[in-house]
């Protein structure tokens, strides 16, 4: 008699707990689906928008499907209407943009692994000063340093140039490489350095055989951080270069506000979609590695 | 010829000194172990001989030949880390022969020693395998291995068993035994585990703060610590240190403490320094081993104490007693059935004891 009491109360409180736990899981993606439209509902307006003709954008709203597949405002985005003067286009800066960010990642991430090494397994009287400096160098205000640097640029003859944008970018962005590396490599044992030297590797072959191998994960969120960075970099941009050498956003800038007639929302749109593909390109190639590379610095013996 | 000589060598970090004056010489084919507490300079010690410390004062020989100022690769050593320190990206044989190849050996000759000391480790079916794939015990013996291939002069190992767990320290402890005994080559271990060095080293080089407390035999070490920090050093529980006054009775000397009427004759002790012996405030010295429950040899010495505490860890048990208000602890087995708070009749097996001189904390 208890016993069957017993098991009947407790099917009770089972049934219970199987309803409060199904609330909670609806209520968790409601948020999730809240909260993911939130971020995914200005993509699809300008990606609906950048396929609508501008007939279209006058009588639909904001949010209505477009009638067709309407390629046509990527393609004047991306190469023009054809006539001459006052016709801006994105190809150029988009390559612009590339030869600027190559180079410039390459050369801050590779200085930023060297002076990481340095720091961390190479010691000297005072490094740690200079770690401080170097950390420094991330909280300056990028608008501090923009007349100093347009005259040094000016003295190296290198203004307006993509040369002078990599010089700019490669120098700014040490402090955050040099940060990035110098974090990862101090949870490198200091015996691999210690066992190489013995074995008879030198300063360059243990960076380049022992450390290097093993930092891809920090190079990964390197490349992304640095390419995020200066990819979408409008202020050094639009400062130190005009006219043919602008980088992409400078480009896009001008092409937005320029335009004297109508607006045409759709290319502008279209553009917008096109300056800010190749970060999405890196972070979907690499976007595993990032959280790998953010959350683990140790490296197991 | 030794095979590596240290003179008068200094080390200080900043206004630290780590080092102070340590002299130490080895005879070819010995095993010295370093042993001391941590951050008695030990492992600088080591490093210092790797030549990847540099030096205040002082030079280091290797085959009477100063190498204070050659780099580790041109010192003919070879070393072992605590944390295997092996390469994460190569894989074992690639691990094993990196520095024949940093050292441009021969394509014929690096083969030879890489399949000559794979198969004496065990590791040729491992060889392909990275670092992370190896087991704790496989990872030591790897990194043993490429100290092996380059046939160093001397061997150098920093506490290279510190990180397994017990069981498979006990075996890898065996195995480099059986290593030394084989290739006979020179060793300087560092550690700071007691066990190891007693069983492995044919030198034990105690240091504390920098110092060289005592270098010599394991036996000599155990039987006649040279000053009471070695002897509370080594043994577990350590050597019993009752406080006292040496007195002269009649020709005869005795170790009495104040305000107790217990008295010890030292007779055949082997002193270094016979004058003054007389109102000299010692250490009296006795291992915990060294103490009886029954009568073993005839020049056992009786004594009877209070028992206070007894600590049961299976196949023996730890006994305090009461000597003068100063604790002394002894090792009985386990069966022996002593009674807590009563007087229990001990004897001193005196022939093992110790006397320290109260203020230098010598051996006298």
């Amino acid at each position: 008699m208890q016993d069957s009491l017993k098991s009947s109360s407790y099917q009770q409180l089972e049934q219970k707990s199987k309803y409060t736990n199904m609330f909670l899981r609806w209520f968790l993606y409601f948020i999730l689906i809240l909260f993911a439209s939130y971020f995914i509902f200005p993509l699809y307006v300008m990606v609906v928008t950048s396929l609508k003709t501008m007939e279209e954008i006058r009588q639909g709203t904001l949010l209505s499907w477009p009638n067709g597949l309407n390629l046509e405002s990527w393609a004047v985005a991306w190469g023009g209407r054809g006539y001459g003067a006052g016709d801006t286009f994105l190809r150029p800066y988009f390559w612009n943009s590339i030869k600027m960010v190559v180079p410039a990642v390459f050369f801050s991430t590779f200085i930023g692994a060297m002076t990481g090494y340095v720091l961390t397994k190479w010691r000297f009287k005072g490094d740690q000063w200079v770690f401080l400096f170097l950390l420094f160098g991330c909280f300056i205000p990028f608008q501090a340093i923009l007349l100093p640097m347009a005259r040094t640029l000016g003295v190296l003859g290198i203004s307006n140039s993509v040369i002078g944008l990599v010089l700019v970018h490669t120098v700014y962005g040490i402090p955050f490489t040099t940060l990035f590396f110098r974090n990862y490599y101090i949870s490198v044992p200091t015996e691999l350095v210690k066992a190489a030297r013995i074995d008879g590797a030198g300063f360059f072959k243990i960076f380049f055989k022992i450390l290097l191998p093993i930092s891809a994960p920090i190079i990964v969120v390197t490349v992304i951080w640095q390419f995020t960075q200066i990819w979408n970099d409008f202020l050094f941009g639009s400062t130190f270069s005009f006219g043919e050498a602008a980088p992409i956003q400078v480009a896009l800038n001008n092409m937005v506000l320029s335009s004297t007639s109508v607006k045409e929302y759709n290319v502008d749109m279209a553009s917008a979609i096109i300056a800010g593909i190749p970060t999405l390109i890196v972070y979907v190639l690499a976007g595993k590695y990032f959280i790998r590379g953010l959350t683990s610095g140790a490296v197991k013996g | 010829m030794k095979t590596l000589k240290i003179e008068e060598l200094s080390k200080n970090f900043g206004s630290t000194e780590v080092l102070k004056k340590i002299n130490l010489e080895i005879d070819e084919g010995n095993f010295l172990v370093l042993l001391g507490p941590s951050g008695c300079g030990k492992s600088t010690l080591l490093n210092i001989i790797a030549g990847l410390e540099t030096i205040n004062e002082g030079d280091v020989f290797i085959d009477d030949y100063n190498v204070s100022k050659v780099e580790p690769k041109d010192r003919n050593i070879a070393m072992v880390f605590q944390s295997y320190a092996l390469y994460p990206s190569m894989n074992v044989k690639e691990n094993m022969i990196f520095g024949l190849k940093q050292a441009k050996t021969s394509k014929e000759k690096i083969q030879e020693q890489l399949e000559k000391v794979s198969k004496f480790l065990q590791v040729d079916q491992l060889l392909e395998r990275k670092p992370s794939q190896l087991s704790g015990g496989q990872r030591q013996r790897v990194a043993i291995g490429r100290a092996l291939v380059r046939e160093p002069r001397i061997f150098l190992f920093d506490e290279p068993l510190s990180n397994l767990d017990a069981k498979l320290r006990v075996e890898m402890r065996r195995e480099i035994k059986k290593l030394h005994q084989q290739l006979k080559t020179t060793v300087v271990y560092v550690t700071h585990d007691q066990t190891e060095a007693m069983s492995l080293g044919t030198n034990i080089a105690i240091m504390n703060h920098g110092v060289i407390q005592q270098n010599d035999t394991p036996e000599k070490i155990y039987n006649k610590p040279s000053n009471t920090f070695v002897a509370d050093f080594i043994g577990s529980p350590s050597m019993n240190l009752v406080k006292g006054i040496l007195k002269e009775n009649s020709g005869e000397l005795l170790f009495t403490v104040s305000g107790s009427n217990l008295e010890i004759p030292i007779k055949d002790y082997d002193f270094k320094n016979k004058s003054n012996l007389n109102n000299k405030e010692v250490f009296f010295g006795i291992r915990p081993e060294h103490i009886f429950f029954k009568k073993f040899n005839e020049s056992d010495f009786e004594i009877n104490l209070r028992a206070d505490l007894s600590e049961y860890i299976g196949h023996e048990q730890i006994m305090t007693f009461d000597y003068a208000n100063q604790e002394v602890l002894a090792k009985f087995p386990s069966t022996i059935k002593i009674d807590l708070g009563k007087e229990t009749k001990l004897y001193f097996d005196l022939t093992q004891s110790s006397l320290f001189d109260a203020q230098t904390e010598e051996r006298i």
